[in-house]
């Protein structure tokens, strides 16, 4: 799905171009019902016992990435978004997982506990 | 003086300035509610068997206000392709739903949520006194199936007055259900429809108690933290919706009628936002209210 | 228009006639012009000169400091008597320092060096006035949000300078804020429960932040968008580069430590204990809190800016040292290439190293192995850069004009401090040096003959270009001289007093520490407290010249043309100083911006926008080693 494109103040382009962007209407309404689905999910698989309370949040977790993954792609169109954004994004997912992990692993590798 | 690419894009970027601006500034914000996320993770591994609540938030309201935020993140872009298609009065509809639902979201949190909180009561048993309220706790049937013990009774106080009055020496609190019946097996996991506390009342004594705190910040790590992320993005939400307005009474439309892509492209960047506040509840919803 | 006396006439006034693109036309009145700009310049002047003023006052806190390590527990003469007119009465009863003040002293001593000085100096100001000059744009892509982070700046400043004022004093738990210390400082009998010391310096950080995130947007989208054309990636100024790399570690590192300030706010106001454990007792009864916190959680997401934060304070020093040496020495800086490559690896691994800063906090083997590993590795690159500077010397045609006087002696002082850095990467060395006065003389040594020196040379750089008049040249090398002089005094010695174990932050000078009475050069560790105090103050009389050559020059200095340094980069083909919009025609790039010294020409330098002629393409085709 692509970004509507950059565009001038030409009326006559206009006409094929809301053209276009009405297909991506029917893709928000898509997605938004999905989203409203899989919160459905996410409270029903909450009451689901998958042994572990870890193994609950882990399947919670992975539901909410895969919501926040079509608010990030669709919603903010950044399926479709410039490479620049995309570089800036990848550096700050990484650098927010360090912070994640290099403490969880401090906090899980004292010297005694 | 005029600065180049804030409509129009740059060849080589293919971006205009405010899009990357916005984006930027939500990689911050990524890192805000990052460090958030991660006090979060570091206060629970933390926490010692019993401090760590469940089931103590509402899960019906907070699903519902899930869906209305979902409702305005639908509405918002809905509104930024109506401006794309030149179609105003579409836009300033899907604006004002939008706004809607953010200021829905935040009377029920401010109003409902947070408020309902300060009246519920939590009393924290001293270990040596666990025993002498067994019938509340149901810990023997808990140790026996290798669940965490239960160290606080919860519920509505019946005599606020005893927090301040030395002479009082006990507290009566009406039981949250969970305490009236605690060996059933059903009450092991939290409920989905939220029950209020009964008028069964039990009178726990005060040299027994730990210490006894409402459920506000002050009450646990976890309160602590449920409090600042969903204030913090109560002020996010706060802040949109006063963006929004703006963007949505008349003197949006001079603007539009000067340059309509204009209009567009600021509406585009306040909507990355909103949908960024929408991302970050899709994470707080489970994390507090289901966990 | 007739410029004011603190502020060199900028906008408008210099050739109003001849602007590139549409104009409006407008006057704006005096408030507009010079206050409530939106002009990076003027900005970037107002940034300069705040924290200008920030800086001295910062440094005379420390001389104050120095007083109580030289002679502990006398009256200070003269000042002592009216000091506690301006801090209060109870800080110095006799002229004599309390322990508490001397701790408010120190905490406010890093907090606004860092904050309040280098960082708005050396990152706004510099980056403000310079980058979009160098880069051929006519401003800031977003200047109302520029104005914006100024003015948060402002109040965030003025609220940490009120906290001197209110009961209690100024923050007093070091600039590092440690928990659960702050957590519970300033609070009880005599203090405000708002308007407490540490409590509006942790408010006064939230503003500060808020500014650097504004600002950090917004250079990052200038460089991106506003470069002017043929002006590359690869043919921008070192400086622009190294501000570049600043303004993401801003943007992404400050964050967490917001979070961390936000939660340490709520556990002073609102009885949450984020970072307060259980069962704490605190002046003989127990804290009436839920505990469960982690007071390590705090240093953690402190870190996690506070190493970044440490790059954010060098970086743009070496951009500005990389300009000057390549101008003063004639020849385009050596290694180009590496040297944006490697301040790029710094600025990547700058935010997996900060564990190095808790080594005595009871970290297992694993996760220490895993950051004095990356610890290990920044300093490569950091190497890599001094090692290009030096390089570049090399063969150079050196003309030492007061800016290459500051950028040269900048070489070896931040080569003393990098070095000294790296027996602190090893966590065994460190569970000895931490909180030594090695550690201060460490980082002083980075940022103070090394940063400060690098601000200085730029002062002394873009001076003509913001005034159109030089600084005096006489009067800048009695600034440079004593400064140099003083600054190895006051620390080279602090590295001895470390080795012998002597505690910072220590009220009593290092008395209470049994080694301190060994001897180093013919003086205990302790004695030598009063050489280094002495070093300090004079170090504060020689920057009274800069302060008057400062403000004098702007209207009496050395007229000068618009390129009085002859150098090669965009921002000397604007007229001194440039009007609302920069460039009389919108500069074009045609070579790189170091083209000193081309064979075959007249003139020693080539200006990035002359045109490659023909004949030059051939004979470019013949030396290819020249400028990328």
């Amino acid at each position: 799905m692509n970004n509507p494109p950059d565009i001038s103040q030409d009326p006559a382009e206009h006409e094929e171009y809301a053209h276009n962007v009405q297909k991506h209407v029917r893709g928000y309404l898509t997605v938004g019902a999905l989203l409203l689905a899989f919160t459905g999910i996410t409270v029903a698989l909450s009451y689901v016992d998958f042994g572990t309370r870890k193994a609950n949040i882990g399947v919670a977790m992975l539901v909410a990435t895969l919501k926040a993954g079509m608010v990030a792609a669709i919603f903010m169109h950044l399926a479709a978004e410039k490479r620049l954004i995309y570089r800036v994004l990848i550096f700050t997912g990484f650098f927010v997982l360090a912070l994640f992990w290099l403490t969880y692993l401090a906090w899980y590798n004292p010297v005694v506990r | 003086m005029e600065i180049p690419y804030t409509i129009s894009t740059r060849p080589d970027t293919g971006l205009w300035n405010a899009k990357i601006g916005i984006w930027l500034f939500l990689a911050s914000e990524v890192m805000l509610f990052g460090g958030l996320f991660s006090a979060y993770v570091f206060l629970r591994l933390d926490a010692q068997p019993g401090e760590w609540p469940h089931g103590l938030l509402n899960v019906p309201v907070g699903t519902m206000n899930t869906a209305i935020l979902i409702m305005s993140s639908v509405t918002v872009v809905l509104a930024w392709a109506a401006l794309k298609m030149r179609r105003y009065r579409a836009y300033w509809w899907y604006m004002l739903a939008t706004i809607m639902c953010g200021v829905i979201f935040l009377f029920v949190k401010l109003y409902y949520e947070w408020p309902q909180k300060f009246e519920h009561y939590g009393i924290f048993i001293k270990p040596g006194a666990l025993e002498k309220y067994e019938q509340y706790l149901g810990n023997n049937r808990r140790t026996e199936k290798g669940m965490e013990p239960r160290i606080e009774i919860s519920g509505h106080l019946h005599n606020p007055e005893a927090l301040k009055d030395p002479n009082i020496k006990e507290y009566e609190i009406g039981l949250d259900p969970v305490f009236v019946d605690p060996n059933n097996p059903s009450n092991d996991r939290p409920h989905f429809l939220y029950a209020p506390p009964t008028d069964h009342i039990a009178k726990i004594e005060k040299e027994d108690v730990d210490r006894i705190d409402s459920f506000g910040p002050w009450h646990s790590a976890y309160f602590a933290s449920y409090f600042t992320i969903t204030g913090l993005h109560g002020a996010h939400v706060l802040a949109g919706v006063l963006v929004f307005i703006y963007m949505w009474l008349p003197v949006s439309k001079r603007l539009y009628q000067r340059n309509p892509e204009h209009l567009a492209n600021r509406v585009e960047v306040c909507g990355l936002f909103w949908h960024f506040v929408d991302l970050v509840w899709i994470f707080v919803f489970p994390l507090f209210y289901l966990l | 228009m007739d410029a004011s006396a603190s502020l060199p006439a900028t906008a408008g006034h210099h050739d109003p006639h001849a602007h590139a693109g549409e104009h409006e036309h407008h006057e704006l009145g005096w408030w507009r012009k010079y206050i409530f700009s939106t002009d990076h310049k003027v900005i970037g002047i107002q940034y300069g000169l705040c924290g200008l003023v920030f800086l001295f006052f910062g440094f005379s806190l420390m001389m104050i400091m120095r007083w109580q390590l030289a002679y502990p527990g006398q009256a200070l003469p003269v000042i002592g008597k009216w000091l506690p007119y301006f801090f209060g009465p109870n800080t110095m009863p006799d002229g004599k320092m309390t322990p508490e003040f001397y701790n408010s002293l120190g905490a406010m001593h890093g907090t606004i060096m860092i904050f309040l000085g280098v960082v708005p100096v050396a990152f706004a100001a510099f980056g403000n006035f310079v980058v979009p000059l160098q880069i051929g744009a006519p401003d800031m892509t977003f200047p109302k949000v520029n104005a914006a982070s100024f003015w948060a700046f402002g109040v965030g400043g003025v609220i940490m300078l009120t906290s001197f004022f209110v009961p209690g004093g100024a923050a007093k738990g070091g600039w590092t804020s440690y928990v659960p210390l702050s957590d519970i400082a300033d609070k009880g009998p005599g203090f405000h429960p708002f308007l407490n010391g540490q409590t509006l310096w942790l408010l006064g950080f939230i503003f500060l932040i808020t500014s650097s995130l504004l600002g950090a947007v917004n250079f990052i989208t200038t460089i991106i968008q506003l470069r002017a054309k043929g002006l590359t990636w690869m043919r921008l100024p070192f400086f622009v580069w190294s501000q570049f790399v600043t303004a993401f570690l801003l943007l992404l590192a400050f964050p967490p430590l917001e979070a961390a300030i936000v939660m340490q706010l709520m556990d002073r106001t609102a009885a949450t204990s984020f970072f307060l454990p259980a069962g704490m007792i605190v002046n003989g009864a127990p804290l009436h809190i839920s505990g469960g916190g982690s007071p390590i959680l705090w240093q953690h997401l402190f870190w996690f800016l506070g190493h970044p934060e440490v790059y954010v304070l060098i970086l743009p020093a070496f951009g500005i040292v990389a300009e000057i040496l390549a101008n003063n020495s004639r020849k385009p800086l050596w290694g180009y290439k590496s040297l944006v490559f490697s301040v790029l690896v710094i600025g990547f691994l700058s935010f997996v190293v900060w564990a190095h800063h808790m080594w005595l906090t009871g970290m297992g083997s694993t996760v220490s192995a895993f950051f004095q590993t990356t610890t290990l590795l920044i300093s490569i690159p950091s190497v890599i850069i001094l090692s290009a500077f030096f390089i570049s010397l090399w063969g150079g045609s050196i003309r030492f004009t007061v800016p290459m006087l500051w950028a040269t002696a900048f070489l070896p002082m931040f080569g003393i401090g990098g070095l000294t850095g790296i027996p602190l990467a090893f966590n065994s060395a460190d569970l000895y040096l931490h909180d030594t006065y090695y550690i201060i003389a460490h980082f002083h040594y980075i940022v103070a003959p090394g940063t400060i020196f690098g601000l200085f040379a730029g002062i002394y750089y873009w001076y003509p270009k913001a005034t159109g008049r030089v600084m005096n040249e006489f009067w800048g090398k009695v600034h440079f001289w004593p400064s140099l002089i003083c600054m190895n005094v006051i620390f080279l010695p602090m590295f001895l007093q470390g080795m012998l174990g002597m505690h910072r932050r220590w009220y009593d000078g290092g008395q209470g520490w049994t080694l301190s009475g060994e001897h180093i050069w013919g003086l205990t560790g302790f004695q030598w407290n009063t050489p280094i105090s002495w070093a300090a103050w004079i170090m504060g009389l020689a920057q009274i010249p800069f302060i008057i050559n400062f403000f004098w020059s702007i209207k009496h200095g050395k007229k000068v043309n618009d390129n009085p340094w002859e150098a090669t980069t965009l921002e000397w083909t604007a007229p001194s100083p440039p009007p609302h919009g920069n460039f009389v025609t919108i500069p074009i790039a045609y070579r790189g911006p170091y083209e000193y010294s081309l064979p075959g020409r007249e003139k020693d330098f080539t200006m990035q926008n002359e045109p490659v002629e023909p004949a030059e393409r051939s004979r470019r085709a013949v030396e290819p080693v020249l400028v990328h």
